[in-house]
């Protein structure tokens, strides 16, 4: 079994899987149970002074049949009196040593940050995150998001924070922004340990047809919430490995549509230290834990990984800009004809979806006008004969296929359609060909006809 | 509209529906199953060619009325096609899932989703999902001889385009087979006749209790007649009484045809009658369909013994496999190779026994291998005869040696006498309900063109 436990900016936790300040880590009694179920730390539903909500406060997107692809929320932060959340973190630190309390915070003064910071640190938490995030509600009133958004409020407010602090400080960043480096450089500059994103982006998740409201609806009207749930987690990928990549970056608390191992040893080799859940743990309960600690500790045994601090980061470097990836790489999409089953969802979406490449039947096929090959395209001799879809398996035009991928996307038969490599020439970028004056393309705008 | 007049108390509601509608979460979940196949298998397997994963994806998107309507396009009688439809033979036997061992998509559960949902909200008070339009030509009048689903379509889609449609059904009950003769754990009588009324609702006249033959009076209307005061003709009369073995002892209690016996038991029998076969040993003669369909009626409905007693064996059998399966877990059991010789009766006349002879590698019968086998109720389904008189009344129409309407092809329907059609199993001899329909809808558009074009 690999070693799962981390230090995260000194603060020590079991495994890297922790509670998202979100509605499953709202009490001391819900913490505790999470800790019972296997969860190295939680983050407190955000302290400061108590709100009131509205019903209904949540909103869900499903897709073909699974639900809550996507969730969104109007929740503000704890509802709770200060002094009870206080005395349950005190109890759950007193109880459980060895899992980590982190207080999640959303006030506005100066002096506000100082009380709070101080009574919770009092309380025994092992660390603090600023929520700088929520686009909801509490945006509104200058709060939330609407610090995330303003780097040099973001900074200020960090270093009030660091100023009072005797742990560690994580600043929680807002997606909802033009370039989260900026945000996150600020966070850094103000001295923050570590950063922790990505907050839920701010959304409208539906709208009631009948009655011509957004959703969630609050009697005869909504407003716009934070969307999260798996849906979101390839922003939340990015974003978290354009930070890991600047140099000089503190530690990351990866946040996002995390609901598996699969999808936290994602984010730990994008760069993410710990990882934080939050839906898939308010769709399934806290015991989704226990797979994500089994598999993760199976996948690092099968790659040798000893640790999962081996496994930290081990993906940044193979994030690249665009103009550095290698123009010459070629694949080639490949069908199985024993796999095939004759869908022919491969054919529909290269013909209408990609560049016209994969087709059906003995004869040759005339190439469209735009095709990067001479001629038409040549049918196989003889044509392939599925074990299962007979003359239905389609053939690839190879010669004008760009190995896109969209075929094997596509198609529902595991391991039937594959990319295969083909010789490329030399290896060269679009940064090359800028570098030595090669990057002019016939046909551009100042083209004669 | 016949619905009122059935019975309440109908023995065929002891059985009940093997699939269940779906729930709207169901039918969602299975919707999204479906790959969406580009030129699809299933809907070239199905007779009346309904754009599958169309309808399907339109059940995905919460679109129903529209499924409905795309299914309706092609197959009038979509409703009790996806439920009375052989779909392992058809479309679902066609699902590239299938070929893969995977359980295919469940095309016929959807169907049925589609037009039960739509049409129950037509009823319900949503507006009508098929228009009916000004006829192209001046308004032609059209007759059907008999009342089943090959006469449905062809005056429903008639119907639609603004023409007169008349059905004339000798029964008590319009609906054909879908009413008389279809395993009520299918289709159950009332359900086939709320389709009938939905037809009628486009305009369809359909009257029942009178018999097409040679002349005109009470109940009857002769072949001229029909003739002289409609346009056009669509012969749709189905099959006629069930074949008799002509073996000593036939006649008499405890011996009935098998769709004789089907349509008493769906129509007429209330279900104090179970007593009748519960706990009875039951032999059904036959190897068919309609075999298996009454076999695994009397097994549900709590006969002590049901066997089929075929004179080949089981790879030579014209029932579905799928059916004989079914049928085996509900304890029919087949006893092959036999031939039945005489019909065993006690000296108060009761049928005590089948004696039956073991056959031969040609399917007849070996002489001194006679032994009986014991029951109390036998059903013969060995086939039914032609309704060939109808032939007669108009000029023109022939009948082929098996005694079946001959057209000139099923993309027309069109006998020898260009005003007359015909389809269903009086042209084909007894196939599906599906194939009926293709025939009614087919007739229906050559006659569209053909007027569209004078």
């Amino acid at each position: 079994m690999a070693d799962l436990s981390i230090e995260f900016a000194g603060i020590k936790s079991p495994n890297p899987f922790w509670l998202a300040s979100a509605p499953p880590a709202n009490s001391g009694e819900q913490v505790m149970r999470a800790f019972d179920a296997g969860w190295g730390g939680a983050v407190w539903k955000t302290l400061g002074d108590p709100i009131m909500n509205v019903t209904s406060r949540f909103g869900g997107v499903d897709y073909d049949g699974r639900k809550l692809m996507g969730l969104n929320n109007i929740e503000l932060i704890t509802d709770r009196p200060l002094e009870v959340n206080l005395r349950e973190i005190r109890e759950v630190k007193k109880r459980y040593p060895k899992n980590v309390v982190i207080a999640s915070l959303m006030t506005e003064t100066k002096n506000d940050w100082k009380v709070l910071i101080r009574k919770c640190e009092d309380a025994g938490v092992d660390g603090l995150e600023l929520n700088f995030g929520c686009p909801h509600g509490m945006c509104e009133r200058g709060m939330g998001s609407s610090v995330g958004q303003e780097p040099k409020l973001l900074q200020e407010i960090t270093s009030w924070a660091k100023e009072f602090a005797k742990t560690p400080v994580l600043v929680k960043l807002t997606p909802n922004t033009g370039d989260i480096v900026e945000a996150g450089m600020a966070a850094v500059a103000g001295k923050a340990d570590g950063i922790a994103l990505i907050n839920t982006i701010k959304s409208i998740v539906g709208v009631d047809l009948d009655r011509l409201v957004p959703l969630p609806r609050v009697g005869s009207a909504s407003t716009n919430g934070g969307y999260c749930g798996p849906a979101v987690k390839p922003i939340a990928l990015h974003m978290v490995a354009a930070l890991a990549r600047e140099p000089g970056m503190i530690p990351i608390s990866g946040i996002g549509g995390i609901a598996t191992w699969r999808d936290a040893a994602e984010f730990i080799a994008l760069g993410a230290t710990s990882v934080q859940v939050c839906t898939a743990v308010m769709h399934y309960g806290y015991r989704i834990v226990r797979d994500m600690i089994e598999g993760l500790s199976e996948y690092l045994d099968s790659q040798g990984m000893k640790s999962v601090n081996e496994l930290r980061g081990r993906a940044v470097g193979g994030y690249k800009e665009w103009g550095d990836l290698d123009l010459s790489y070629k694949l080639v999409a490949s069908i199985d004809p024993k796999t095939c089953i004759g869908c022919q969802l491969c054919m529909t979406a290269c013909h209408d979806g990609a560049h016209q490449c994969i087709f059906t039947g003995p004869d040759d096929r005339p190439r469209p006008p735009h095709a990067h090959a001479h001629g038409p395209a040549k049918a196989p001799k003889p044509l392939p004969i599925g074990a299962i879809a007979g003359d239905r398996v389609p053939w690839i035009d190879e010669p004008e296929c760009v190995g896109c991928n969209l075929c094997q996307l596509v198609c529902p038969v595991p391991g039937c359609i594959s990319m295969v490599e083909v010789p490329g020439g030399k290896s060269e970028t679009w940064n090359d060909r800028v570098a030595d004056g090669r990057h002019k393309l016939p046909g551009g705008i100042h083209d004669d006809a | 509209m016949t619905l009122a007049k059935l019975p309440q108390d109908r023995l065929e509601n002891e059985l009940h529906d093997k699939k269940p509608l779906y729930t709207s979460a169901e039918a969602k979940a299975e919707a999204d199953r479906c790959l969406y196949c580009a030129d699809a298998p299933c809907i070239k397997a199905c007779p009346t060619e309904i754009d599958i994963p169309t309808f399907i994806k339109k059940i995905a998107s919460g679109n129903v009325r529209g499924s409905a309507r795309t299914i309706f396009e092609q197959n009038l009688l979509g409703y009790s096609c996806a439920r009375v439809c052989p779909v392992e033979v058809l479309c679902q036997g066609d699902c590239v899932y299938t070929g893969w061992g995977r359980d295919p998509i469940q095309i016929g559960r959807l169907q049925r989703f589609a037009t039960e949902t739509a049409t129950r909200a037509e009823s319900g008070g949503a507006p009508p999902l098929v228009k009916k339009t000004a006829p192209a030509s001046a308004k032609k009048k059209v007759a059907c001889i008999g009342g089943g689903p090959a006469s449905l379509a062809f005056a429903g889609y008639l119907a639609l385009e603004g023409h007169e449609a008349v059905v004339f059904e000798k029964r008590a009950y319009s609906g054909g087979l879908n009413t008389t003769g279809i395993a009520p754990y299918k289709l159950h009588a009332h359900d086939a006749l709320h389709e009938v009324a939905w037809v009628e609702g486009f305009g369809v006249e359909v009257k029942t209790g009178i018999e097409v033959g040679h002349d005109d009076g009470p109940g009857r209307i002769s072949g001229k007649k029909l003739l002289e005061t409609y346009d056009a003709v669509f012969i749709g009369v189905g099959l006629g009484a069930d074949s008799k073995l002509g073996i000593p002892g036939e006649d008499g209690p405890g011996v009935y045809g098998a769709t004789e016996w089907i349509e008493k038991m769906k129509l007429e029998m209330s279900k104090a009658h179970r007593e009748e076969i519960a706990g009875k040993r039951v032999l059904v003669v036959g190897g068919g369909n309609t075999a298996i369909d009454v076999a695994r009626e009397c097994a549900l409905l709590g006969a002590a013994d049901v066997a089929m007693c075929y004179r080949r064996g089981v790879p030579e059998m014209s029932g579905y496999a799928h059916e004989m399966s079914g049928g085996r877990k509900e304890g029919v059991r087949l006893v092959g190779h036999v031939q039945p010789v005489a019909f065993i009766r006690d000296a108060h006349g009761k049928l005590t026994g089948l004696r039956v002879a073991k056959t031969d590698a040609n399917a007849k019968p070996i002489a001194g291998t006679e032994h009986d086998l014991p029951c109390d109720l036998v059903a013969l389904a060995i086939g039914q005869s032609k309704l060939r008189d109808i032939a007669k009344e108009l000029p023109g129409v022939d009948l082929d040696k098996r005694g079946c309407v001959v057209i000139t092809d099923t993309a027309t329907c069109v006998t020898g006498n260009p005003k007359v059609f015909a389809g269903g199993d009086c042209i084909n001899g007894g196939k599906e309900v599906v194939n009926a329909v293709a025939d009614g809808r087919n007739a229906a558009r050559a006659l569209l063109e053909r007027w569209a074009t004078k």
